[in-house]
């Protein structure tokens, strides 16, 4: 759509962006997360670029990255006055996390502070400088990043312990909600995929 | 008020009386007398809304009146998917009702976590908390509703506590059965109907009679 903003990025700062890509007209560019804050005040502050709203933030586990950092932390970007987007990754920690770290951005843009502890309680990215990193969906009593991919599928985390089968009188457990030909491809609870008259 | 009814005796007089077991009497008043706590928190809360306002009229049953009051509730209406964070607010408010108490497991989060099968939700409030009626349904319609309610009511009368969980009216595997013989069956959809077990789906196959 607009390559301004990669042109503009890959000219002010060379190779800490790592690579570019306008697939799809989406505008991405990979930047090395040390330079993550300088490139964030960059966009806000060019006028020509004056990325003005925080759109979104999320964080994207891939553990078969771990070399060029697993954890990939993307950021959606909206000029309103420029009417143009772009799409900021960058990827930290390595397989046990460790170095998962980005600056926080929340002197830039103040509506990334929520964003920003988001992706600390799902994701476990720790934003340096933030004022309040907090959990923000999950409860504090939480252990774990639930959308790390190495968090286990099924592990739940009561706060109040469970009723007892014998203390019901009934039973409790929850039935399989799907047969083998139901469900999600890729094969809940270990149950493969069944070809059925529907595919 | 079967109980009551078969035991009423009058003389005809001024003097008449009437007799019934003290528990009948009091399942039969506490039946239609339901101080409702709804305890919303997903969309089933818009179902609810229908069920309360006048095209379904709630109040026809006796159990439409709500008290944001545990301490002056005895129905807990669950309406829509808990949490874990949520798990311990939903055990307090149990906790502060008065007895006897009831509790309503409306639509299939509140009754199993629904496909909500993972580290955020309680997997049925029955974890947590003794649960009275199930209703299914992603959200259950009024009418399904209102037979779990009824259910409720039924046990109250007969002093049961035994959880009861509402039936669908139209028997979902069957359904799907007759559809796909219709879809696969080349030639009058009404061949296949000696095959349907049940009524409703016999019925569903007749009214998509021609189509294919």
């Amino acid at each position: 759509m607009s390559q301004l903003a990669l042109d503009k990025l890959r000219e002010r700062f060379g190779a800490v962006i790592l690579e570019t890509h306008s697939q799809f007209g989406d505008d991405t560019a990979v930047v090395e997360p040390s330079a993550w804050k300088a490139v964030c005040t960059f966009l806000r502050e060019d006028p020509a670029l004056d990325f003005d709203m925080p759109v979104d933030l999320c964080g994207v586990d891939y553990p078969s990255r771990a070399t060029t950092g697993r954890m990939e932390v993307v950021m959606h970007l909206y000029s309103i006055s420029q009417k143009h987007r772009i799409r900021l990754k960058a990827r930290v920690g390595d397989e046990d996390m460790d170095g998962a770290e980005l600056d926080s951005v929340t002197s830039i843009w103040a509506g990334m502070n929520w964003l920003e502890r988001e992706v600390f309680d799902m994701s476990g990215v720790k934003f340096l400088g933030h004022p309040d990193l907090r959990r923000i969906l999950m409860y504090p009593e939480f252990e774990g990043h639930p959308l790390q991919k190495t968090y286990p599928a099924e592990l739940t985390q009561p706060l109040v312990e469970y009723r007892t089968e014998e203390e019901a009188g009934v039973p409790l457990q929850k039935q399989e909600p799907f047969g083998p030909d139901e469900g999600m491809s890729f094969g809940r609870r270990g149950l493969p995929r069944v070809e059925t008259d529907r595919d | 008020m079967g109980d009551v009814n078969r035991s009423l005796t009058l003389d005809g007089s001024e003097q008449g009386f009437a007799t019934t077991r003290v528990d009948a009497l009091l399942g039969w008043a506490r039946k239609y007398s339901l101080f409702a706590y709804p305890f919303v928190t997903a969309c089933c809360g818009m179902e609810y809304m229908a069920l309360t306002s006048p095209r379904y009229d709630l109040a026809r049953f006796g159990a439409e009146a709500p008290r944001f009051s545990p301490r002056q509730s005895d129905l807990l209406w669950v309406v829509g998917t808990i949490s874990q964070r949520q798990a311990p607010v939903l055990k307090r408010i149990y906790e502060q009702m008065m007895e006897p108490k009831y509790v309503l497991a409306f639509g299939t989060c509140a009754s199993s976590g629904g496909f909500y099968d993972n580290y955020t939700t309680v997997a049925g409030i029955d974890k947590v908390i003794p649960t009275d009626v199930y209703i299914p349904g992603c959200p259950p319609r009024p009418e399904a509703v209102m037979d779990g309610l009824m259910l409720l009511q039924d046990r109250i009368a007969r002093n049961e506590r035994r959880p009861g969980v509402v039936k669908p009216r139209l028997d979902p595997v069957a359904e799907a059965k007759a559809l796909v013989q219709i879809r696969k069956s080349a030639k009058d959809p009404r061949e296949v109907l000696p095959a349907i077990k049940t009524e409703e789906a016999r019925s569903l196959v007749e009214r998509n009679g021609g189509a294919k």
